[in-house]
């Protein structure tokens, strides 16, 4: 079967853009919320969104890392598993963070993401935002607090999210039977 | 590439030059992780570690020590003094006890040059040497080509000199094999009678005159005369050595270029190395030293990583 665009390029500008409206109406300025892209496809989202709200606030100061949580997984026995890099320049004690991924599908990435940020200090609160909630998927009992949209998928089906960046245009496909 | 070629880590000439590159990239990634607030990461949590120190040892120990625990594995130390090694047990008894307690990986210094290799073929374990005999120190290589890179960008094309008693290094040899690898061009300097008669045949450049060969290298890394493994006189004095093959600060600064300065430690300060060239700002003895946990880390995770066809 051919893969499904489930988000095409015009649906997915106006949901990274409702996206930053939705934290701005609860972190106002970002003078106290840092946000942290999970790599390696979570960053490309937090980049988006970091530039997006920095032109809509007209901010320069609005933190942003990333987090790599190879080392902290469960499944490195599994799975092989690349490390990537991880730039957190700033403190997160005390601060809000907003943990940001492309797809929420078992939570067990968002699990070692928690872990792996505590190595940066105790955050006052931590929010998390992906693009795609796969939400009939879940492992563990993990739920994002800002979603760009929800799909109900079976666990052979694959979410993939295009970049401009990295893949020339943005785009959310669902893959169904190990295609690709 | 995502995992090692081999099970063990037994020398460096086991290993291809992409396994090499795959430590260095994950090396790159633990040394951030070590110099995070909070140092420790959880991935070997379910490992547990023997450290086997059939000879003495400083840095090495504590480094896979500091590695194995920032990783989160259990470890436990042996050191051949003061166990029933001394009461005459052989090495695959000793070995098979602690093995028997359920170790999943051991990390083994022993005085027998392929200690490790005949440990590998007998127990059913994961094996690191951290130096067997003159044979090998493959972890020490692996830090030294690690820091050069850092140091210079790249190791390939870069000359390193490595100076002073060859025949009893286990670093000279696992470096030559680990620098060539990467594309390096390697001189030994020392000696005559502290050369290795196989030496022509590593492919290796060869010089007896110290000043030409810091004239031509990148890097000198000084090796220590190990004068408890010379069972002869092979120089008339330590004097005598210090004069011909000693690297003093006049030394360096005549020099038309700025080398890098390494070595493996432990130190003889006013021997192979006066101290104000250990402590100049040409010397990366100490990154050498920060650099050993951060490759220690990627070589346990990538070996206790891989799994089993």
């Amino acid at each position: 079967m051919k893969p499904k665009l489930i988000l095409e390029k015009k649906a997915f500008e106006l949901t990274i853009t409702r996206l930053c409206y939705q934290l701005i109406e609860i972190h106002n300025n970002f003078s106290n919320t840092v946000i942290i892209g999970l790599q390696p496809r979570g960053l490309y989202l937090a980049k988006r969104l970091h530039a997006e709200l920095s032109n809509i606030l007209k901010s320069k100061d609005i933190k942003l890392g990333s987090l790599d949580v190879t080392f902290h997984r469960d499944d490195f026995r599994i799975k092989e598993l690349i490390p990537n890099s991880t730039q957190i320049d700033f403190i997160i004690e005390g601060k809000n963070v907003i943990l940001v991924d492309d797809v929420l599908f078992t939570g067990r990435t968002i699990r070692a993401g928690l872990d792996a940020m505590l190595a940066f200090g105790r955050p006052n609160d931590v929010e998390l935002l992906v693009l795609i909630d796969r939400r009939l998927s879940r492992n563990v009992p993990i739920q994002a607090k800002y979603v760009g949209k929800t799909i109900d998928s079976v666990a052979s089906e694959k979410v993939k999210v295009e970049w401009k960046e990295t893949d020339g245009n943005d785009g959310v496909w669902l893959y169904t039977n190990e295609e690709e | 590439m995502t995992k090692l070629s081999t099970k063990h880590l037994l020398g460096i000439k086991d290993l291809t030059k992409d396994d090499i590159e795959l430590i260095f990239s994950t090396a790159d990634n633990f040394k951030e992780v070590i110099n995070r607030p909070i140092k420790k990461v959880p991935s070997l949590r379910d490992t547990t570690i023997a450290n086997l120190f059939f000879e003495n040892s400083t840095r090495t120990k504590i480094s896979f020590e500091l590695a194995e625990k920032r990783l989160s594995a259990d470890v436990i130390n042996f050191s051949s003094s003061g166990s029933s090694v001394k009461k005459g047990e052989t090495l695959i008894d000793t070995v098979n006890n602690i093995l028997a307690m359920k170790v999943d990986m051991v990390v083994m210094r022993h005085p027998s040059p392929g200690a490790a290799m005949f440990l590998s073929k007998h127990v059913n374990s994961k094996i690191i040497n951290a130096g067997d005999g003159a044979h090998e120190h493959p972890t020490q290589a692996l830090l030294d080509a690690f820091s050069i890179r850092e140091k210079l960008g790249d190791v390939k094309g870069k000359k390193v000199a490595i100076i002073g008693d060859i025949l009893h290094s286990r670093v000279a040899l696992s470096n030559i094999f680990c620098l060539q690898k990467l594309g390096a061009e390697v001189m030994v300097c020392g000696p005559t009678t502290l050369m290795p008669k196989y030496i022509n045949s590593l492919g290796v450049k060869t010089e007896h005159d110290l000043r030409k060969a810091l004239e031509w290298c990148d890097v000198a890394n000084m090796l220590r005369i190990q004068l408890e493994r010379q069972d002869i006189r092979y120089f008339p004095s330590l004097r005598e050595y210090t004069m011909l093959y000693g690297v003093s600060k006049k030394m360096l600064d005549s020099l038309k270029k700025q080398i890098i300065i390494m070595h493996p430690g432990p130190i003889n300060r006013g021997i192979e190395i006066t101290s104000d060239v250990a402590d100049s700002g040409q010397s990366i003895i100490l990154n050498q030293v920060e650099n050993g946990v951060a490759v220690r880390m990627a070589i346990l995770y990538l070996l206790a990583g891989r799994t089993e066809e």
